[in-house]
């Protein structure tokens, strides 16, 4: 086996597509979009994919990388290659418009589903809120707001593969941050959204989404805090209200 | 749907509740167990301690209770990832906590007020 020259699977066409294999160089702190720049620019210009600022902040390059969602721009051909070789795929979980580019729609769509945006109640003529930046709820809030809509831990739930409806680590992470939001006026129509199976109470708590985040955010554990909050509040009511 | 959705989120809440229920109440069925087999195991011997005994009725009646509202619940979430049978969905786990009640409510009895 050539080490220079490294075996690319890569998938072609839509859901009943197959794989294709290209033959691409090495190169030094080659990434994976590399690779499939590489296939499209020198060997087939009919490849379809996705991508935009190639530096790990628009969430738009996600893959499926031997076997497992990953940003494609910041994950190094030398840390996953396996024997010389990569296959790589759309992401799982969402419906493939053709090659490596999928219909994000729903994915999108569940986090407006879960009241995933911000409503206020000041306008400009008010001063602005004063949120202690080392408050809990500032602190929990942080600790999920680095998202960038990949779609990584979408493409890796396991529940998401099972149940259709259910709306995704993504969608839950960011109700959670929302939730950690004193500023938001929606609490109670946004707990109401990630009740019951369709919603937080539908995790395995399994944590393949935390694990695969490339931002290192852990939705696993915000999903949790939503859980115990829409429960709690379900049966007892919560600061906001009555659900 | 958001009826629904509320009424499973306060199942999740009962089922963890009972869970913490019953981790408190196996720990001590255990110490239990590991008590009463020191000098061996008979009936005459777990019967003459259980016999009249109140506190050992209500304990383990609150276990029972405890697994009656756990259980159900998580085969009913079980069943419903994994058939389609909505009649199934609905009738096994109130069948299961119809047994669980009765069956455990009867054993309570048996061996706090039963006859030797």
């Amino acid at each position: 086996m050539n080490p220079s020259i490294l075996k690319v699977k890569v998938w072609r066409g839509a859901t009943d597509g197959s794989f294709v294999e290209y033959e691409v160089p090495r190169a030094a702190n080659q990434t994976v979009l590399d690779v499939v720049t590489y296939i499209q620019r020198k060997i087939d210009p009919t490849l379809s994919y996705r991508f935009a600022c190639r530096v790990g902040m628009c969430g738009s390059c996600a893959m499926t990388v031997n076997g497992k969602a990953r940003w494609t721009c910041r994950t190094h051909v030398a840390k996953i290659a396996d024997q010389n070789t990569l296959e790589i795929a759309p992401l799982d979980n969402l419906p493939i418009i053709k090659d490596l580019a999928t219909d994000m729609r729903e994915f999108f769509d569940k986090m407006s589903k879960a009241v995933g945006y911000f409503k206020g109640d000041k306008t400009r003529h008010d001063d602005f809120s004063r949120v202690k930046p080392d408050s809990e709820e500032r602190q929990l809030a942080n600790a999920g707001i680095e998202c960038i809509g990949c779609g990584v831990c979408y493409a890796s739930c396991e529940v998401v593969s099972a149940r259709d409806s259910y709306l995704g680590p993504a969608a839950l992470n960011r109700a959670w941050t929302l939730v950690n939001d004193e500023r938001d006026t929606q609490q109670l129509d946004r707990l109401r959204a990630v009740a019951g199976d369709a919603g937080c109470h539908s995790c395995h708590t399994q944590g393949t989404c935390s694990e695969r985040c490339p931002k290192q955010i852990e939705p696993t554990a915000g999903i949790a805090g939503l859980k115990k909050l829409v429960g709690r509040a379900a049966v007892m009511g919560s600061k906001w209200g009555k659900l | 749907m958001t009826t629904s959705a509320i009424l499973q989120a306060k199942l999740w809440y009962y089922q963890r509740i009972s869970a913490m229920v019953l981790a408190l109440c196996v720990a001590i069925h255990l110490l239990i167990i590991y008590y009463a087999i020191q000098d061996g195991l008979s009936a005459h011997e777990i019967l003459g301690r259980t016999r009249g005994n109140l506190v050992f009725a209500v304990f383990y009646e609150i276990f029972v209770i405890a697994c009656f509202v756990h259980a159900p619940i998580g085969l009913a979430n079980i069943l419903r990832e994994n058939i389609q049978n909505q009649f199934l969905i609905r009738f096994l786990p109130l069948l299961l906590a119809a047994f669980i009640l009765v069956l455990g409510t009867a054993a309570v009895f048996g061996v706090v007020w039963g006859a030797a």
